[in-house]
């Protein structure tokens, strides 16, 4: 998986979340919360949704990797690899 | 006073709508697949759920949520009310439920059936789906209503103890506007399905549309619906004030304990519901125009029912009795809201709609004035008294008279 189909994955899962939004204008470096009407359980069930897609755990530790499309995108990748 | 009607049922989703499918004999109950089970009958609901609620509003909650939210605005629609000239604080929601969380809790096990019962995999919406306070506080937060709300657990007797708790809101200054009646997400899980089952009380019928069968000879068990019905009630002086349209007045009601058994019900405790709700109204047997039935299709449920009202009403020979769960199955919670807001455009209209799919009555069954098959034009109608009963022993009736100022 390259890192553009990360991204394109990881909007797929915000538009089921999300999906009243518009998430063609995403600034991908600026934080989903300023851009899109997402609050905590939402940033959970983004973190269910990898841990039912790809068995991926993001621990609550992490949980600030989630910020921006980019750093979630950075965050994933490496763990994407394995999964 | 009720001021404003908002409902889903299976066979419409609006009063009008209602009433003309209830007219013309049009059923809302087909086959649905459910899991483990495969095909079932059910009512099932068509309204546009995303008429009030954003998308992932409807995600995030429940049906019975949607359904409490839709009813709700339809119902303040319906009365032409400000929200804001009220005061949202001054909005109390109270609706009957017949059990809430299972369609929930059923979904998240299977869901975890799937990851080897890995808990991980356990929604975090999981408890703000299921308290038990969930479709009527769905209806706060979709509204911005910031008064009191609750979710009456009554079993099937919930829709009407609904509307009698917005009623006592009303007179104890609790609010002043009370949204009030009942709603249902019960098909949505094998369980209800497959318990009644278990009774032997769940009904079978080649043709859907005449499965659900109260009073017939024939009749085999219960036919499980979703649904909901809320109204606008309002204190008479309010509702003149605003010159609102007022459908009828809340004049009589009660609520007992049958104290026997957690299924069977109890004729006797019925009758002496029936005839505490006459008191409270300060009417005769006889001054009831229209008995509206519980009746299920159950077997003994139809018969001991049918026992009650003989017991009160067997001398009021212009007393007439109709069924409505034979066009739209039992919608549990909503059932006693819907199958009143069937009847109460009577008032207007003077016709009784019918009970239908029966074509046998059970002798058990014998009831003076029952209307079958075809409405019956009977001029001015100015009373309904509508039973709801339900499992445990309770039980709920409600008398609305028409309002002439």
């Amino acid at each position: 998986m390259t890192k553009e189909s990360l991204q394109a994955v990881i909007i797929d899962i915000i538009r089921g979340i999300a999906p009243d939004e518009d998430l063609n204008s995403i600034d991908a470096e600026k934080p989903l919360r300023e851009q899109i009407d997402l609050d905590s359980m939402d940033f959970l069930d983004i973190v269910m949704e990898l841990r039912v897609r790809y068995k991926i755990d993001v621990p609550e530790s992490d949980y600030m990797a989630l910020n921006t499309l980019k750093s979630t995108v950075d965050y994933l990748f490496p763990k994407m690899q394995n999964a | 006073m009720i001021t404003g009607v908002g409902l889903a049922s299976p066979n419409g989703n609006n009063l009008a709508e209602y009433r003309e499918a209830l007219l013309n004999g049009r059923s809302g109950v087909t086959d649905i697949e459910t899991r483990y089970m495969g095909k079932v009958h059910a009512g099932v609901c068509n309204f546009d759920d995303q008429k009030y609620q954003k998308k992932k509003e409807i995600r995030r909650g429940t049906r019975a949520g949607s359904i409490a939210i839709y009813s709700s605005h339809e119902a303040i629609a319906d009365a032409g009310i400000d929200l804001d000239k009220v005061g949202r604080d001054r909005v109390g929601v109270y609706l009957g439920i017949t059990e809430h969380g299972n369609v929930e809790t059923e979904n998240e096990i299977y869901k975890i059936s799937q990851f080897g019962y890995d808990t991980k995999y356990w929604t975090h919406h999981h408890n703000p789906r299921t308290v038990a306070n969930a479709p009527a506080g769905e209806v706060t937060l979709n509204l911005g209503i910031t008064g009191p709300h609750l979710t009456l657990g009554a079993a099937c007797a919930a829709g009407n103890i609904g509307l009698i708790t917005g009623s006592q809101m009303l007179r104890l200054g609790d609010c002043d506007l009370a949204l009030a009646g009942g709603v249902s997400e019960s098909i949505h899980t094998f369980g209800i399905f497959a318990s009644f089952k278990a009774q032997n009380a769940l009904a079978h019928h080649d043709d859907p549309t005449k499965a659900c069968r109260p009073f017939a000879k024939d009749r085999n068990g219960i036919v499980v619906a979703e649904g909901g019905c809320v109204y606008t009630l309002e204190r008479l002086d309010d509702a003149k004030a605003r010159g609102a349209k007022i459908y009828g007045e809340v004049v009589g009601y009660g609520q007992n304990s049958d104290a026997t058994d957690f299924v069977l019900p109890h004729p006797a405790r019925q009758a002496e519901c029936i005839r505490l709700a006459l008191k409270r109204a300060g009417m005769e047997p006889s001054e009831i125009d229209i008995v509206s039935t519980h009746g299920t299709g159950t077997h003994l449920g139809d018969e001991q029912e049918c026992q009650a009202i003989r017991e009160v009403f067997d001398g009021s020979g212009g007393t007439y009795i109709n069924n409505t769960k034979s066009f739209i199955g039992h919608a549990m919670g909503a059932a006693g809201a819907l199958e009143l807001a069937g009847n109460l455009p009577s008032f207007q209209d003077g016709l009784i709609h019918p009970t239908i799919n029966l074509n046998e009555i059970d002798p058990e069954c014998r009831l003076n004035n029952l209307v079958i098959d075809k409405p019956l034009k009977k001029g001015e109608i100015n009373s309904i008294l509508n039973n709801s009963f339900g499992m445990l022993g309770i039980n709920s009736v409600v008398i609305i008279k028409r309002f002439v100022s």
